[in-house]
């Protein structure tokens, strides 16, 4: 293969990492590792550098238009910004003495249980229980557009989901991962944020976190522009698509779309870890 | 009152991010054109790491390489400048909550750009 039919691919494909990511408040690595490094043979280092793009290129792409538009809660994401930035740190700091391939695959299995039950809607009793108190005081509280105008929410279970946050920038700086499946999860089963508000605000915070080690990637050589190319700007295209999709697309059917993906990335990772890849 | 300001604030920040990812498109394509005109037709081997060259491991040689014209080092520059989009946003709200005086936001704010820097900054990246 030469490189014009290289850049072709990997656009293709990260074409489709955009809109995926963009849909589920994820990075798109879950498309970008396995199609550099099980389709092209393309060594794992390199493979977790553009995998590293590709979630900065999701997340400033897609944010743009849910900001905008209202979706993403941004004292929410920054407030959380706070757990996965020194999470993410933490992670990095431990990561050659960490077990990592027993952690890719604890964190499989996670996302594994968390599949089974993220279908579910919550009940109506929490969807128009009065704000929590300390959303209130954190002003966290927001309203998100939906087809009959502004609706309303708060977001509870605050202190639980930040230390699941931290968990979750740890797994990031670990794992070399932008972890939106965890920050998802925790938002939606956790917080019981509407998903829509969970999965954007996600999409918010995962560039961040993602370019508190994207320093570290770049200096050892991990990122190189030849593959970084094609990713970027197939990313942005994708992403783009997906924030049109997403305004009016059912609630439902993203959880569907979303729990089809995040088993797909269990799978991954629990592989990973078995065979070493880490 | 609160609500205003925060939609003034998702506003700037939502253009931000686009003039961000804009300009980084736009320089990745200004290399990548000359780069796949010069080596399209070349066998690419990514099979075995080997690391990119010193120049293209820092943001100073990076910018020096690009400069010189060397069209892979014009990719890079883009994505430097992506890589720098979500720092910048975090620096534009750190900004506008000390203009607002919103004390708990300009502490939070605060302490994830700290929290960028010393990342940037051991990385040896800088």
């Amino acid at each position: 293969m030469n490189v014009l039919e290289l850049t072709g691919l990997l656009a293709a494909g990260a074409c489709v990492a955009g809109f995926v990511g963009s849909l589920t408040g994820l990075g798109g690595g879950v498309v970008i590792v396995p199609l550099l490094t099980l389709a092209l043979g393309v060594d794992i280092r390199y493979a977790v550098g553009t995998a590293l793009v590709s979630v900065i290129a999701t997340s400033s792409g897609a944010a743009a238009a849910y900001v905008r538009e209202g979706y993403s809660n941004l004292r929410l994401g920054l407030f959380f910004e706070v757990a996965t930035t020194l999470g993410a740190l933490a992670g990095a700091y431990v990561a050659t003495r960490a077990p990592t391939r027993a952690i890719a695959v604890a964190f499989g299995l996670v996302l594994l249980s968390s599949a089974a039950f993220s279908w579910r809607r919550h009940p109506a009793a929490v969807r128009e229980a009065p704000p929590d108190a300390l959303a209130v005081r954190l002003g966290l509280t927001g309203t998100f557009p939906e087809p009959s105008g502004p609706r309303a929410y708060s977001p509870r279970r605050i202190p639980e989901a930040f230390g699941l946050m931290g968990v979750a920038g740890v797994l990031s700086g670990l794992l070399g991962i932008g972890s939106g499946a965890f920050k998802v999860v925790a938002m939606d089963r956790v917080m019981r944020l509407p998903y829509k508000v969970s999965t954007t605000t996600s999409n918010f915070m995962i560039g961040v976190t993602a370019a508190a080690s994207a320093g570290i990637y770049v200096a050892r050589g991990y990122v190189d522009p030849g593959l970084a190319m094609p990713v970027v700007l197939g990313v942005l295209a994708g992403a783009a698509l997906g924030t049109r999709v997403l305004a009016t697309a059912r609630a439902g059917a993203l959880r569907v779309f979303f729990t089809g993906v995040i088993v797909l990335l269990a799978v991954e990772m629990i592989v990973q870890g078995v065979r070493g890849a880490l | 009152m609160a609500a205003d300001a925060d939609g003034r604030r998702a506003r700037t920040v939502g253009g931000l991010l686009r003039a961000g990812v804009t300009l980084a498109a736009a320089v990745v394509a200004a290399g990548g054109i000359p780069y796949l005109v010069a080596h399209g037709f070349e066998r690419p081997d990514y099979t075995a790491f080997r690391g990119e060259p010193p120049a293209l491991r820092s943001a100073a040689g990076i910018l020096r390489d690009a400069l010189s014209g060397d069209s892979r080092g014009v990719i890079q520059l883009g994505i430097l400048i992506l890589l720098a989009t979500p720092v910048a946003r975090v620096a534009l709200l750190l900004g506008d909550f000390v203009r607002e005086g919103d004390r708990l936001y300009v502490a939070v704010t605060a302490v994830v750009l700290g929290v960028l820097a010393f990342s940037l900054l051991g990385s040896g990246f800088l």
